[in-house]
């Protein structure tokens, strides 16, 4: 799917994603959590990557194959160096209002990587593995 | 989302109801702490029983509620996280940030 980059969009594909993390087997637990760094990673490419400017579209892809499932999230933003985010958990910024989006991915997700598409923008994928192959 | 407060021995307790999330919700309860504070009202407790969903945002939104109520020489304190909730605040830290209770009785007494 593919939207232009308004934050309302948000909750549209955290609904799309509960449907497909129950169809691929997730219980309530973990599909929550899935469904929230989808909704961060979505949060960040409007914010961040394209800057809300809603010409500018954000794309989500689904797959499901028997060991996992796989989202990616793209904008056409510049990307960013995730060694140069702030740690949420430092003493000094546990108060800062922001910044922890990428964090929650990390956390919730099995594996999360970033990279430059060829075409321009930049894509996070975020695997989630079902339990029955870990 | 929605928010009622009601008052307990001069300390407001808002009942929220929903989710805590970017867009109109957060900005719901940042205008809502900031309403309260600037008339006065500066013990406040948030009852989240009933929040069924926060994302970062959420959380950064009562992070800054936090934050502002304590510059004004307040104090708010969080009732009845869910599980999640919980789950959220542990591993940001920020249960080293908040006062956090399961008893509204305790909580309220709390701000004495």
């Amino acid at each position: 799917m593919s939207f232009g980059s308004n934050i309302q969009f948000v909750d549209l594909v955290q609904e799309i994603s509960q449907s497909i993390t129950r169809m691929a087997g997730f219980d309530d637990e973990a599909s929550h959590w899935i469904c929230l760094s989808v909704r961060e990673a979505v949060t960040n490419a409007i914010q961040h990557g394209n800057q809300q400017d809603e010409s500018k579209k954000v794309g989500v892809r689904f797959r499901i194959d028997r060991r996992r499932l796989l989202i990616a999230v793209s904008d056409q933003g510049p990307g960013f160096d995730e060694s140069s985010l702030p740690d949420p958990l430092d003493s000094g910024n546990l108060l800062n209002p922001s910044g922890r989006g990428v964090f929650f991915v990390h956390t919730f997700m099995d594996d999360v990587t970033y990279h430059n598409l060829p075409q321009g923008g930049f894509e996070v994928t975020m695997e989630k593995r079902l339990k029955h192959t870990t | 989302m929605s928010i009622e407060t009601r008052n307990v021995h001069g300390v407001t307790i808002l009942d929220i109801q929903g989710r805590i999330t970017i867009g109109e919700e957060s900005a719901l309860i940042r205008n809502t702490i900031r309403g309260l504070v600037q008339s006065g009202k500066k013990n406040l407790l948030m009852n989240l029983a009933d929040v069924r969903t926060v994302d970062s945002t959420g959380i950064g939104e009562l992070v800054s509620s936090y934050s502002h109520v304590a510059d004004q020489g307040g104090a708010l304190k969080l009732l009845h996280l869910t599980k999640r909730t919980r789950e959220l605040l542990a591993i940001t830290k920020l249960l080293t940030v908040f006062d956090t209770f399961e008893d509204e009785t305790r909580a309220v007494a709390s701000f004495a």
